[in-house]
């Protein structure tokens, strides 16, 4: 018998304790929750997912939001037993769930990989209190710290998220700052810088004029600064911005980034499955009232379902894969798409980055410098457009 | 037939904003052409642009019948002249069809330039001219230096000049009765002889198709008859003729000294030449009046749509202009950094202006204008010998043993505490000053100038050096061998032929860093760096650098994440159109507009 082909799941829970003023994702504040009645319809959505893809392994699973901390373990054990007796669970199968530093959230962290939680990703964005305040976050510094030495020693595998490059941030206030953020690090490490997403707050607040981005050279000054530091302690930059010791890396987002299948389950979750022509883009209903009753019903909270042609297939590969530092792999990239390499980036845009020492390429990949990669939507236009 | 002895034909010479139009206004309203409901503010400027700028641009007419103190009534036909010294051409012909003029003068501003070249061209048609002294009302009025200023500068007897409001109305009536006791009727008319009308002007009706302004010298042009010009021997039966009231009225016929509208099958503007005589095809007069010289365009400048998809519909507008202004000229041109468009030939930069205006309002077409450029004569080694209008037409230097450029003599007047600056002005754009005299407070200057410094700026340098009150007129000279070069701006090594231009090797320097220095405020940075070089062949001398960007990323792409960086990579795509190729980065169309519109500062 042939290994069964790999499939990841993507759950989405849309609920958060109050809305980031940064934050564009499908996440909402409700005053209750019907939890059962959620879980409930996940399952049944799950059900439905299963059915088309029955003769898959599963490889990963992420949790993400929202704030899908803010579950009951109860509730994320049901789940998960679900996906268990509906598909076979890889015995290595990266689990990971996106949780916030309240102490309301850190008390249930023994539970959640009591239930089989095995990787946690915290989402702390700052050490410094004023930039907690400024992001709209709730807790303290000090409930920070606490949840990362909790969950360092509950889980065997973690993760944190900063936000760096805020209006007032400089690269003289940033150093100190990394350099404590790594004295927290395990094996991975997320550091975004502050980006302004129509829809947002902040969005609103630059558009008007009430607040200003940090200058391009300041925080393209913050970023050569934060990689190389990043690399001197042993934790490369596989991606933008996601930092990792060798084979630490986030598998479950590798899926997204290198081309592999996964199913999104919940409000505006989206999923790829399939290869070349066969490939489906699935997206989820965004409202949760209107996935919820969509999933309830014949529906299963899908929006739409339909096949990506062989040039977007490409496309999505590039755009994705370029974010990486090992970039596009030749192969897959062939696997994938059903076509090679020089149909989708002309050979010549490619020779023009290399010898502008922007990208490399080898027999078996092409991928960006890290020079490159600071430019990745610049290149992704030179070499798409 | 109307007697010669009651018709008095004359035009109104005034600089801009002297009350021209407004005059007209009243002396229409007094002579009861329109009635109050009809009258709005400047009936004669039928265009919105010329209402607008207070300019007239075609020539109008109107017939005033007026009840004179004699107890006779009198026709009194005015011919509405362009105000601006492009258009000193039709002004030319429009004081041909007349006997007399209104000098009109501001009270509180003087004589202007332009009115002096209008003025002398009125001397040379042998005009008798009435003074005429407006905005007395105003207490900045200074009729009595005004005055004195016309004796001096023009050398006009003034002591008997009229004191009008023309928007009050006090001293209309006077003015009326100046025109009938200090003007002279037409020069003798016979209406047996053979007929005699001289083509003054000619312009394009939706309705009744080409309209042709006429000056009936002898005998008479009716209505059913069969009209022949001279010049083309092309004949064509007379629908109608009649006169402006300043409603189009039909009267059947015209007859010596009058001054009326002809309307016939005439198909295109283009087939009536201004200066033409018109004869009765049956019995022809033996001779043509003396006609004019033909109008020819001396400022030229590319045109092109900013969106391409334009290029047909602004093809059929300036076919639809040309129409009504056969004074410009327009052929396809095309350019790798603007696309297709046009190469048109104006009058002057007014002209430019107007016709790119009217482009913008009346057909609604978005437009890019290159840099204007003036008309260069080429003698090359081979003895062969060249006109150039375009830059990118430049021979290689090798073939060229000598360039030509035209020469103009330019009248300024103005406040002389504003002196100081115009002299600088026109020492730094090559003049050479060949007068300077002095009337009261005001300066007089004479300068000769090569045109192509006019064409870059000097109307706006002038306006801002003197704030305003310099005026300005000039006319052209001739031409004279020139250093000049061909200045190319190079982005990425490569030439902007749209950016291109013709300077003298003095103005070269200066000329080419602020190109270089305007094109990088402008270019945005790209993944490569970029130099901006301005060169005159291959030899650069200005150059700036826009360095490479450093850092364009999306922080976070997830899941689904990547539907929305599709979406933006379709825009991407979708913008493309709107980009230029400069070897290996992509330069938005946009950022070379932008240079083309920008003034000089």
């Amino acid at each position: 018998m042939s290994p069964k082909e790999p499939l990841s799941i993507y759950l989405h829970w849309p609920f958060c304790g109050a809305k980031c003023p940064y934050c564009d994702f499908n996440s909402h504040v409700r005053l209750s929750i019907d939890e059962s009645r959620w879980v409930a319809a996940l399952l049944r959505a799950l059900t439905y997912w299963h059915e088309q893809t029955a003769d898959r392994e599963i490889v990963t699973i992420f949790w993400g939001g929202g704030t899908p901390s803010l579950l009951e373990p109860a509730s994320v054990a049901m789940i998960l037993d679900h996906i268990a007796k509906l598909w076979s669970v890889a015995p290595d199968c990266e689990i990971t769930l996106e949780a916030n530093p309240t102490t309301h959230e850190a008390a249930r962290f023994a539970d959640f990989r009591k239930v089989g939680i095995n990787r946690l990703s915290l989402g702390v964005q700052s050490f410094e209190q004023p930039a907690l305040d400024f992001l709209g976050r709730t807790y303290k510094v000090a409930d920070a710290e606490r949840a990362l030495d909790h969950i360092a020693s509950t889980f065997p595998r973690y993760s944190f998220d900063l936000i760096y490059a805020l209006p007032s941030h400089d690269l003289a206030q940033w150093k100190p700052q990394l350099d404590y953020a790594l004295t927290y690090v395990g094996e991975h490490l997320s550091l975004y810088q502050l980006t302004f997403e129509p829809g947002t707050r902040f969005y609103q607040a630059l558009q008007t004029g009430r607040m200003t981005a940090l200058d391009d050279e300041t925080a393209a000054d913050m970023f050569e600064y934060t990689v190389g530091r990043l690399v001197e302690k042993g934790l490369a930059q596989y991606e933008i911005s996601n930092f990792a010791s060798p084979g630490a890396e986030a598998r479950h987002n590798m899926v997204y980034w290198q081309g592999g299948d996964w199913i999104g389950v919940g409000p505006g979750a989206h999923g790829r499955v399939g290869r070349g022509a066969e490939r489906q883009a699935i997206s989820n209903i965004r409202s949760p009232e209107k996935w919820l009753s969509s999933a309830e019903t014949a529906g299963f909270g899908v929006e739409t379902c339909e096949p990506v042609n062989l040039n977007e297939v490409a496309e999505e590969l590039v755009l994705t894969g370029l974010r990486l530092s090992t970039g596009l792999d030749k192969a897959t990239f062939e696997r994938v798409s059903e076509q090679n390499i020089d149909q989708a980036l002309d050979p010549g845009k490619r020779h023009t980055l290399i010898d502008a020492g922007l990208a490399w390429e080898t027999p078996n990949g092409f991928g960006l410098n890290p020079d490159g990669l600071m430019l990745l939507d610049a290149n992704i236009q030179f070499l798409l457009t | 037939m109307i007697d010669l002895a009651r018709i008095r034909n004359f035009s109104i010479i005034a600089h801009i904003d002297h009350g021209k139009s407004t005059l007209a206004d009243r002396l229409i309203q007094h002579c009861g052409g329109l009635t109050a409901r009809e009258m709005h503010a400047q009936v004669l400027d039928s265009m919105d642009i010329e209402r607008e700028r207070g300019i007239t641009i075609k020539a109008q007419t109107v017939r005033l019948v007026y009840p004179a103190a004699d107890g006779e009534t009198y026709y009194l036909n005015l011919i509405d002249t362009p105000g601006h010294v492009d258009f000193s051409y039709e002004v030319s012909r429009s004081l041909a069809a007349c006997e007399g003029s209104l000098l009109v003068v501001d009270a509180t501003q003087g004589v202007e330039a332009q009115t002096l070249a209008n003025v002398y061209q009125a001397i040379e048609n042998d005009h008798e001219i009435i003074p005429v002294l407006n905005k007395i009302d105003l207490p900045a009025a200074e009729p009595e230096q005004i005055q004195a200023q016309i004796e001096d500068v023009i050398g006009l007897d003034a002591s008997d000049a009229l004191m009008i409001s023309a928007k009050t109305g006090l001293g209309i009536p006077e003015v009326l009765e100046a025109l009938v006791t200090r003007l002279p009727p037409p020069r003798s008319g016979d209406a047996n002889a053979p007929l005699q009308a001289l083509l003054v002007d000619s312009w394009y009706d939706q309705y009744l198709g080409v309209i042709v302004l006429i000056r009936v010298m002898n005998g008479v042009l009716r209505k059913g008859m069969r009209m022949r010009m001279m010049q083309n021997g092309a004949a064509y039966d007379v629908e109608d003729v009649g006169v402006f009231s300043p409603k189009r009225l039909a009267t059947g016929e015209l007859g010596p000294g009058e001054i009326g509208w002809v309307s016939a099958a005439v198909k295109s503007v283009a087939d009536t030449n201004v200066g033409d005589t018109i004869t009765d095809d049956r019995k022809p007069a033996s001779e043509a009046l003396a006609g004019f010289k033909p109008n020819l365009p001396v400022v030229f400048c590319g045109l092109f749509p900013v969106d391409a998809a334009d290029f047909e519909h602004l093809r059929d507008s300036l076919a639809k202009l040309r129409l009504n202004d056969a004074s410009f000229e327009f052929e396809p041109e095309s350019s790798p950094a603007l696309g297709y468009g046009f190469r048109c030939g104006f009058l002057g930069l007014l002209h430019l202006e107007i016709i790119q205006e009217r482009l913008d309002r009346e057909f609604d077409i978005d437009l890019i204008a290159t840099a204007p450029s003036v008309v260069y004569r080429m003698y090359m080694t081979d003895g062969s010998k060249m006109e150039m209008h375009n830059p990118s037409d430049m021979p290689d230097v090798s073939r060229i043993q000598m360039i030509e450029e035209p020469w103009i003599e330019a009248t300024i007047m103005l406040p002389d505490e504003h002196l100081g600056g115009v002299l600088k002005l026109c020492e730094e754009r090559r003049g050479i000053q060949q007068e300077l005299t002095y009337a009261g407070n005001r300066a007089m200057l004479i300068y000769k100038l090569p045109l192509n410094e006019i064409v870059f700026d000097f109307y706006d340098r002038l306006k801002s050096i003197s704030r305003g009150y310099a005026s300005f007129d000039y006319h052209i000279v001739g031409y004279e061998e020139g250093h000049l070069v061909k200045l190319s701006i190079l982005v990425n090594a490569e030439p902007v032929d749209a950016l291109s231009i013709i300077v003298h090797r003095s103005q070269a320097e200066y000329r080419g860093r602020m190109l270089c220095s305007r094109l990088k405020d402008l270019i945005p940075r790209q993944l490569f760096k970029i130099p901006i070089q301005a060169a005159i062949g291959a030899k650069v001398i200005a150059r700036e650098t826009i360095s490479a960007m450093r850092k364009d990323v999306t922080a976070k792409c997830y899941g689904g994440d990547i539907t929305r960086k599709k979406k933006l990579l379709e825009k991407q795509k979708a913008g493309k159109k709107k980009m230029r190729q400069f070897g290996n980065v992509e330069i938005p169309q946009s950022a070379f507009i932008a240079a083309l519109k920008m003034g000089d500062d």
